[in-house]
């Protein structure tokens, strides 16, 4: 290989240490000293220097983002026990040993690909599958929040459309983290966008680009804490509908290589790379890519199609790496050759390594074989979507790049996908104890406050409080499949638990989609972090009419830097609930994504988010028709609480309204979580249930208001009723409320159906605690049997409508 | 008898093709979705069609403003055509983003079989922003469109657009659409009344939802009929007794209806 002047070759042979690291961090290839040493003794072995288009091509392959060196990788592991020792081990593919342990084990029929393709696939009727994943656009989000979350639900919806040979998005799902909306200017940094700002443009990219592409965004969530003020989470999920027949593909020799959609620019280069790294003031903004959502639209309609004719082998799409990656992963069992300069440009000009890495959006890799290619010309054509043959898959097991017929890379595809050198990193977990409130801090709060004007405080929280203005701008209904709906009750404005859709119109058969998130909790320890989130989404879905018989998971690891010991030791503890919980429930993880190094390099220090464990869960229910909703229906109905309730307050609202973190962190108990979940979705499929909302961030108090308002009625609850795992002494009324222990849900049962849900609840955990009301106040009775607290609904709705109606 | 034949006019942004082809299907018509370059390429093929249905989207992105592209494609590649289709008294339906596309194309109010002036517009809301929530409607009784003949209750119909202010050019205009029966849905609050936002989610003069031609067969409107063709779709159907048929169906069954007999 010869120099050009659009190719050069960089000398990596004869560099030492610092002359290795130099490089890598000037061409803002994210590789470590290990990783460049590796390259540099393949290329030994060669005889030659890379061209730039060869290190690149490694840098992205390589990548953290892609490869996920941190988790699969070896981890040196010790953790403090109760008593105070040190235990250590190794952990040799954290991912392998937990998450994807757990589905292996549990070994369920109708989960039909996971863990190998752009998505998780789960069996759904007789001729159709489901797909879904979830993916985070952190760092672009942060930059340019328009443009990051536009691409970032752009590009998750790509990987539900080149997913086995493709699939059509039917639902998408959002979670955002952002900074406190009211953050003062002068308290941060003039390097960063205001917290409220990065909301509204990421509310705005999701919206224009969702709603565009013709999807439902039926589900999300959004997270409010000072920890995301340099590095917001935006997570963006879609679920996609598929004949069975098309979950696999093949690609053979021979089969053309065609590019689809966008055309490819400098937008997005070093995407994968430099989501691998900690943002600073310096992060360039081109590294965020810019969407075009009707480009997208045409080319899944065309590309579905494509496929139902049989047109192609293979398909995925150019994300982070672009064509690079792309056309690696297509071509990694055969080989492939491809021709830079025949893929279309949107400017001239562009150097060869560029045009390979670029992640321009909207762009999908076919494999079609030659004798097919006039007719998927023919279907692209008509409907003026650009497609180009830009090379074909080989037998030669390389990776071969021409660039105006002079080769410019070539790589063995073994050493492209399996040469990376294994990471060996050290990772610590220990118990840290925070603050507990005292007497005198409580009763500051308490003392001068009544029941009712914490709760009322709680509700307004911005994690709490209603995201109407949010919501109503995604368009929840196109496709007119929806069920359950985002909002709900007698003026459509209720908290919906989960979303509940039917993606084929001629069936009855549905999904729910669901979320569980708090990351407060991890602060305390992500184990029981993760195992909240896991409790929390699987509870979203049981509150609709989920079966938890039928329910998959997806992971969202995002963390900071895996380098310090202590945030990747987090990470195994979150690895391991994942294991535990998904064991336990039966509910199998299908697909994940791992987003670490959200942090903020700011005048030398390093600033972490909150360490978070998003976990989204999908269900397939036979008949939709079965669904329920979280408002109240009719006065002189019984309200049952479900579920133990502990004083668990660590983490919670209530302390965080104290500025605390505390310590007794929300637990579960996975055996009689089960057992619960089970009973209650036997006992709504049945049509036993008027209602049913989840306990979760502001808990008992919470969920009954909302039930409350929603339903437009009154409730009346009454302590003395529950029983209540909670020592006496502790025993208040203030930790009644407010604990947010898992697993526990308010049902509202019709007075004729009480013998039959009592008898289906046999064995669990159950009080009847209360009843609806007409008169439209919430009215909780102390243990005592005093009312202790008494508001009028509209009074707690507006409190809790009023924070974000932007 | 043969079933009606329905063409659902689809280019790049078009989104709600789909459950518009499955409410006419439900609706006993015979949909097929049709790409605009197919019927450029072939313009007689629109003749063979008894129905003309252009659904919600945004299509090519709404850029310049809303439906505008798609209204231009219509009025100068296929103008004989769609007028030939309209004046002969074919029913035609433009949902959301495609009512957009008739007003911006002249099809409507249609004074004259194509207004060479626009007569009215439809723009951005008045909340400056696209919402999606259920509205209730008022089918004016005087109206003279076939599309909602016969239908007398409150309509519950999802909207979910940004640019859906309906804004006549004058005065004149709006007392005519008035004066001809032209004006076919209002929005309103949920005891029929007319009222702000939101329920008339958009600030559109007189509340004014949906309009047709003076003959009644062209109609669009920015509430979307397909999305309400169960009772499952109604957001209140777990607490509110409900007939099994959404409230959006009879419009596709009224148009199906008119060209059966049309055809007789």
């Amino acid at each position: 290989m010869t120099e050009t002047d659009k190719v050069s070759i960089i000398n990596i042979r004869d560099q030492g240490d610092d002359g290795l690291l130099a490089i890598s961090r000037k061409n803002l290839l994210a590789l470590n000293l290990t990783e460049m040493k590796t390259i540099q003794d393949y290329f030994r072995d060669l005889g030659r220097d890379p061209t730039d288009v060869e290190l690149e091509t490694l840098a992205q392959t390589w990548s953290e983002h892609c490869k996920h060196k941190t988790l699969r990788g070896i981890i040196e592991y010790r953790s403090q026990t109760a008593d105070g020792s040190w235990q250590s081990e190794t952990i040799d593919n954290l991912l392998k040993q937990t998450v994807m342990k757990a589905t292996a084990e549990l070994n369920l029929p109708w989960c039909l690909s996971v863990f190998k393709d752009n998505a998780g696939v789960i069996d759904f009727t007789k001729d159709n599958a489901l797909a879904f994943k979830v993916e985070t656009h952190n760092h672009p989000s942060a930059l340019e929040p328009y443009g990051g979350a536009g691409t970032g639900i752009g590009g998750v919806i790509r990987d539900i459309v080149g997913v086995g040979l493709g699939a059509k998005p039917v639902v998408n799902t959002d979670v955002f983290c952002f900074g406190p909306p009211d953050t003062p200017f002068d308290s941060i940094s003039d390097s960063i966008l205001h917290p409220k700002r990065i909301a509204k443009g990421v509310v705005a990219g999701v919206r224009d680009y969702g709603n565009r592409m013709g999807i439902p965004t039926t589900n999300g969530a959004v997270i409010f804490d000072p920890s995301f003020i340099y590095n917001p989470l935006v997570f963006c999920g879609t679920v996609g509908l598929m004949p069975k027949k098309y979950i696999s593909k093949e690609v053979l020799p021979g089969d053309l290589v065609l590019a689809v959609g966008g055309r490819t620019g400098r937008d997005g280069i070093h995407g994968a790379t430099f989501s691998s790294i900690e943002l600073d003031k310096e992060t360039e903004v081109s590294a965020v890519q810019i969407g075009n959502p009707i480009v997208e639209k045409k080319v899944t309609d065309t590309l579905l199609k494509a496929r139902d004719l049989d047109l192609y082998r293979g398909v995925t799409d150019c994300g982070a790496g672009g064509f690079s990656s792309a056309v690696g992963e297509l071509g990694e069992s055969c080989g492939a050759r491809v021709y830079l300069d025949r893929a279309p440009l949107k400017y001239q000009g562009m150097l060869p390594w560029e045009i390979w890495i670029s992640e321009s959006q909207e762009r999908m890799v076919l494999a079609v074989p030659p004798e097919n290619l006039d007719r998927i010309m023919e279907i692209f054509t008509a409907e003026n979507v650009e497609a180009t043959v830009i090379g074909q898959f080989t037998a030669t097991k390389k990776l071969e790049l021409l660039y105006n017929e002079e080769t410019v890379a070539t790589l063995d595809m073994d050493f492209l996908h399996d040469g990376v050198p294994r990471y060996v990193r050290k990772a610590m977990w220990q118990l840290h104890k925070h603050e507990e409130p005292s007497a005198s801090r409580e009763s500051r709060v308490a003392g001068q406050k009544s029941l009712g004007k914490i709760l009322k405080q709680i509700l307004s929280q911005p994690t709490v409080a209603s995201k109407e203005w949010i919501i109503r701008q995604y368009d929840h209904e196109v496709q007119g499949g929806s069920i359950i709906k985002p909002l709900t009750g007698a003026v459509n404005d209720g908290p919906s638990d989960a979303s509940v859709c039917r993606p084929d119109l001629s069936s009855w058969s549905g999904f729910v989609v669901s979320n569980g998130i708090n990351p407060r909790y991890g602060l305390i320890d992500p184990y029981w972090m993760t195992a909240s989130a896991i409790d929390e989404a699987l509870r979203n879905l049981v509150c609709v009419g989920g079966d938890i018989e039928r329910t998959a998971l997806l992971d969202n690891f995002c963390w900071g830097n895996p380098d310090k010991e202590e945030q990747l030791g987090g990470i195994v503890r979150a690895a391991r609930a994942c294991y535990d919980a998904a064991k336990a429930y039966k509910t199998p993880f299908i697909s994940g994504k791992d987003s670490l190094n959200n942090e903020y390099s700011l005048e030398g220090r390093s600033l972490s988010i909150m360490a978070t464990m998003l976990i989204s869960a999908i269900s397939v229910i036979s008949d939709v028709r079965k669904c329920i909703t979280m408002d109240i229906k009719k006065s002189g109905n019984l309200i049952y609480l479900l579920g133990d309730t502990y004083e668990e307050l660590g983490g919670s609202q209530y302390l965080a309204l104290l500025g605390l973190t505390g310590n007794g962190v929300p637990r579960v108990n996975f055996a009689k979580a089960k057992s619960l979940f089970t009973s209650l979705t036997k006992a709504i499929g049945q049509g036993l249930v008027a209602s049913c909302h989840d306990l979760s961030e502001g808990g008992l108090a919470v969920a009954a208001a909302e039930m409350a308002f929603a339903g437009n009625l009154g409730m009346e609850i009454q302590l003395a009723d529950g029983s209540w795992q909670i020592a006496d002494k502790d025993k208040n009324e203030t930790a009644i409320l407010f604990s947010e222990s898992n697993s526990r849900f308010l049902v509202e049962v019709d007075p004729k159906n009480k013998k039959a849900f009592e008898k289906a609840m046999k064995g669990q955990s159950v009080a009847l605690i209360g009843k609806v009301r007409k008169d439209k106040t919430l009215q909780v009775k102390g243990l005592g049997g005093k009312v202790i607290l008494k508001e009028n609904i509209a009074g707690l709705k507006e409190t809790w409508q009023k924070t974000l109606r932007w | 008898m043969l079933k009606p034949k329905v063409l659902i006019l689809r280019t790049a942004g078009t989104n709600c093709d789909m459950e518009t082809e499955h409410a006419f299907r439900l609706a006993s018509g015979d949909p097929r979705r049709v790409h605009i370059n197919e019927l450029v390429a072939k313009r007689e093929v629109m003749a063979s069609y008894d129905i003309l249905a252009i659904p919600g989207g945004f299509s090519y992105g709404d850029d310049i403003a809303s439906g505008k592209v798609l209204a231009n494609e219509l009025r100068y590649e296929l103008g004989e055509q769609v007028r030939d289709f309209a004046s002969c008294g074919k029913p035609v339906i433009g949902i959301c983003n495609g009512f957009q596309v008739l007003v911006k194309a002249g099809l409507l109010p249609g004074f004259t079989p194509i207004d060479e002036e626009l007569q009215a517009t439809l723009t951005f809301n008045d909340s400056a922003k696209f919402e999606a929530r259920w509205i209730y409607l008022k089918v004016s009784t005087k109206n003279k469109c076939l599309w909602t003949k016969g239908i007398k209750k409150l309509l519950t119909l999802p909207v979910a657009h940004g640019e859906g202010k309906f804004i006549p050019r004058e005065k004149k205009v709006l007392d005519l659409l008035k004066n001809n029966g032209q004006v076919v849905l209002q929005y309103t609050d949920a005891k029929g009344k007319s009222a702000g936002y939101p329920a008339n989610p958009n600030g559109s003069v007189e509340s004014i939802a949906g309009i047709c031609n003076p003959q009644g067969n062209v109609f669009g409107l920015m509430p979307h009929p397909e999305r309400h063709l169960t009772k499952y779709n109604h957001p209140r159907w777990t607490r509110e007794k409900l007939g099994e048929k959404g409230d959006g169906l009879q419009i596709f069954i009224n148009a199906v209806e008119y060209s059966k007999k049309k055809k007789l």
